[in-house]
């Protein structure tokens, strides 16, 4: 059996800033949407106004996080 | 109610024509519009193409839940809703947002919130390519 996986996706300058679009997390160690953002980033300082989905709906840092969830980080939004 | 994504160029007049083509006449009195299109300028800058990214999935499903809401809070009889994405060219059409009701008040705040909400909630980035850079817009301008 494949071990538990998260499924972390960056979009626009972020994904330019990060240097990546979409990663696999093993979930062992994740319990929170910031637990998602350390692991990837190394810690990196989480750009002002960033936004964070889970299962492609709007959360906080705080958020828990399981085994085949979908999280993505994103800049503010500017369509339309 | 139809919510699309669009990838290439589309002309808006002729996709609300060939839309309200299936909805019954004379149960609406009123059918708002809004086309928002590409300008050539931005921040003080010739912008001379522009790459709309999206997430796919969360877009279309926030896009629908926007409609649904504005289901729920005015009398429509109903809604069409059509983004792009992709690469678009000043003056192509990003946006168009139409609403049919019996009476006007319905229609035209209906429309109002569709575009506000989108404008805030759905997942679109633009990039901007000027004359030798390009850039990512990083806020939307007032309404």
């Amino acid at each position: 059996m494949s071990s538990p996986t998260i499924q972390v996706r960056f979009f626009a300058s972020l994904r330019e800033q990060l240097g990546v679009g979409e990663v696999e997390l093993s979930s062992e160690t994740i319990n929170t949407v910031a637990d998602v953002w350390s692991q990837v980033t190394h810690s990196a300082k989480m750009p002002v106004n960033t936004l964070m989905a889970v299962n492609m709906e709007y959360v906080d840092l705080a958020h828990p996080v399981s085994q085949g969830d979908e999280v993505a980080f994103f800049p503010p939004v500017t369509g339309g | 109610m139809r919510v699309e994504l669009r990838a290439d160029s589309f002309e808006p007049y002729q996709a609300l024509q060939d839309y309200q083509e299936q909805l019954t006449t004379g149960q609406y009195g009123a059918t708002s519009v809004f086309v928002g299109s590409m300008r050539d300028f931005n921040e003080g800058d010739d912008v001379k193409k522009m790459w709309l990214e999206h997430y796919p999935g969360m877009t279309e499903k926030h896009l629908q839940a926007i409609s649904d809401e504005a289901l729920q809070k005015w009398d429509l009889q109903d809604i069409f809703l059509v983004h792009r994405v992709g690469e678009i060219n000043p003056g192509d059409p990003i946006v168009l947002v139409a609403t049919w009701s019996a009476h006007r008040a319905a229609a035209f705040d209906a429309t109002r919130y569709l575009m506000e909400e989108l404008k805030s909630r759905a997942p679109f980035w633009k990039k901007e390519q000027l004359n030798s850079s390009s850039r990512w817009v990083d806020k939307n301008t007032p309404g």
